[in-house]
């Protein structure tokens, strides 16, 4: 089977999944049909803004058609057609007013029709997909929901299109959790002018930026648990690194090492029931399993060298780390039950945070010093041949990935201080995600 | 030496001093007994006239130097610390000459302050990755306390912490700043 035709079945699984949901007759031009673009290019999007049916709404209506017209751009499936080259193309009320031959003179495969109407704080959005040439709906859905966010309509909406025509896990209603300074605290009781650094969640685009720990010291290295409802992190409030787990929309903090010894850099196994980190408790920076609860302790790593930075690979059997063992930090990978240890890097002077890609990529992206700084490199554990994907503009670390495996987050002083970009693990689609203060050790959740 | 006792003993010998003055000053030596002399039960002879007790100089000032840093606050103490940092080569966690010679000076300052309790704090320069900097930092703060511990120092008395490349000293990004930034930092947590 080719991968177009495993596009094609498995959108048509998807639409016959839709059909069952809605148990309404469906139009025969409604069932699931990938719209393709001319003959190897991809399928020209047009997403203009969507019709307030009440006047209220006009602000929503713009918002919704910008981000789904970003979201759809994000996973490059689709060429989206700028937006201000939409001025000359009547603004369609209806429908049944979609002026297919002028979006069609405008060389676009596909449009999207969408309305959003407010009554008090409640919003009520319709959104149809239409295939210009056909002139049919390929795709036609209603919401409803708060005026608060009206953002989250059109990242459900994108991650919809692209699984109906793509097959395709869209990411947009993921989030990257991260380490900011950007309140500009200073920490309380210290003897030193230090600045506090907060863990934050944000979309996966930047937007909604929100802190969920306020203790005013030092908190590092989120991490999501496979859920995506709770964060682990690293935090200096005993006054030593240890690890907490904030259940994010509970407002509850576990502490499953509970303090006494240093722990820190945690990480989720994939089914989310046990947590890998580093601790000096034995007096040298070692790996070491816990239970999520922090029973069951065990040592992982027994060397008199640094092992740290520990990531699980996604059938939760093999870890992969940092060791300096044969002199300078390179990238191990031992198995979770601590046997069959093997090197991985071998042609860099210094590499760290691996983080093994989702399936079905079978990859390990990390920090690798290139000059001055880092850059980020792909290890191919199929192949062993490693590829790089940034190249010198400023220092690039802390690789994350996105959890349909099609991009990466890191941090990079590319543009001055500390910032969280993405990028797609073909080195291209490159975007910013956060601009205030400095930001760090990002982390994608699912 | 705590105040109090200096404060006690500085009285007394004000006391001492007050209680000498009372008699003229008299440097007369007590004459040695002539040869031949009768017994001295026989002829009781006078009492000797009391010999004044003075300080060859003035009372010198209570030693401040000491105290100065025993009685400063945690705060400004470490602000201003007494305490000199140990500094690193790149990626390295070895104490080199150096550096050994300036924990020795730390070590003394230690004995001499017995009751102080001090956090040792791992620090990196911006070179390596926040990530594998944590564990760097902790083995370079791990490293001091193992270090002063050789030297006598109680290891209940020295806490480490690494900060990896969180808190730089020196904001800049050249040589001088990475020097500066790759160092174990001495904090007097309790005194």
């Amino acid at each position: 089977m080719t991968m177009r035709q495993v596009v094609w079945a498995l959108a048509a699984a998807a639409g016959s999944v839709l059909g069952a949901q809605e148990p309404a007759p469906q139009q025969p031009s409604e069932v699931a049909v990938v719209i393709s673009g001319d003959p190897g290019t991809p399928p020209r999007y047009a997403v203009p803004d969507f019709i307030s049916l009440t006047p209220d709404a006009a602000g929503l209506a713009k918002t919704v058609g910008q981000v789904l017209w970003d979201d759809l751009a994000f996973e490059r499936e689709f060429y989206l057609i700028p937006r201000d080259t939409y001025a000359t193309i009547p603004v369609a009320r209806s429908p049944d007013q979609v002026p297919f031959a002028a979006w069609r003179e405008l060389g676009s495969d596909a449009v999207v029709f969408g309305t959003i109407a407010r009554t008090g704080n409640d919003v009520r959005v319709e959104v149809r997909l239409f295939n210009i040439r056909t002139r049919q709906s390929v795709f036609s859905k209603e919401y409803t929901g708060s005026a608060n966010n009206p953002r989250l309509y059109a990242h459900t909406i994108a991650d919809e299109i692209h699984q109906q025509q793509r097959a395709l896990r869209g990411v947009a209603r993921t989030k990257i959790a991260f380490s900011s300074d950007r309140n500009r605290e200073r920490m309380v009781g210290t003897v030193e002018n230090r600045d506090v650094k907060e863990i934050y969640i944000a979309d996966y685009d930047g937007a909604n930026a929100r802190r969920i720990t306020t203790s005013r010291q030092l908190n590092l290295t989120p991490v999501w648990s496979p859920d995506a409802r709770a964060i682990a992190y690293t935090s200096y409030r005993r006054g030593y690194p240890d690890l907490f787990v904030a259940l994010i929309y509970q407002g509850v903090q576990e502490e499953p090492t509970r303090g006494g010894t240093q722990n820190w850099l945690p990480m989720f196994s994939p089914d989310g029931t046990r947590i890998v980190f580093t601790s000096s408790r034995d007096g040298n920076p070692e790996l070491y399993l816990m239970n999520r609860d922090g029973t069951g302790l065990r040592r992982l790593t027994t060397h008199p060298a640094i092992d740290t930075s520990p990531t699980w690979s996604p059938t939760g059997t093999q870890i992969a780390f940092t060791s300096d063992r044969a002199g300078t930090p390179q990238i191990y990978i031992v198995g979770a039950d601590g046997l069959n240890l093997r090197r991985l890097t071998t042609a860099e002077s210094y590499a760290d945070r691996p983080t093994w890609s989702p399936a079905p990529f079978n990859e390990i992206a990390f920090a690798a010093r290139t000059g001055p700084g880092y850059d980020i490199k792909v290890y191919d554990l199929a192949t062993g041949a490693t590829r790089q994907i940034t190249f010198g503009e400023g220092s690039n670390e802390s690789p994350t990935y996105a959890p349909n495996g099609r991009h990466l987050a890191f941090t990079s002083t590319r543009t001055g201080r500390s910032q969280i970009f993405t990028l797609g693990r073909d080195g291209r689609g490159l975007r910013q995600v956060t601009r205030d203060g400095n930001n760090n050790t990002p982390a994608w959740s699912n | 030496m705590t105040r109090h006792t200096v404060l006690v003993l500085l009285f007394a010998s004000v006391l001492l001093a007050g209680c000498a003055r009372r008699q003229p000053p008299v440097a007369t030596p007590t004459p040695p007994p002539p040869a031949g002399a009768p017994p001295a039960a026989a002829t009781p002879a006078p009492p000797p006239p009391a010999v004044r007790v003075e300080e060859a100089l003035p009372l010198p000032p209570e030693p401040v130097a000491e105290d100065a840093i025993a009685n400063r606050s945690l705060d400004d103490l470490n602000r201003d610390s007494p305490f000199k940092p140990v500094f690193f080569a790149l990626d390295s966690a070895e104490l080199d000459e150096p550096g050994r010679a300036v924990a020795t000076a730390n070590a003394q300052l230690l004995r001499k302050y017995p009751a102080w309790v001090i956090t040792v704090e791992g620090h990196c320069d911006e070179r390596g990755t926040a990530e594998y900097n944590l564990a760097l930092g902790e083995r370079r703060a791990v490293a001091v306390k193992t270090y002063l511990a050789s030297l006598g120092v109680s290891p209940d008395r020295i806490r480490t912490v690494s900060y990896g490349k969180e808190f730089p000293f020196d904001p800049g990004h050249d040589e001088a700043a990475w020097t500066r930034n790759r160092r174990a930092h001495f904090v007097i947590t309790s005194k």
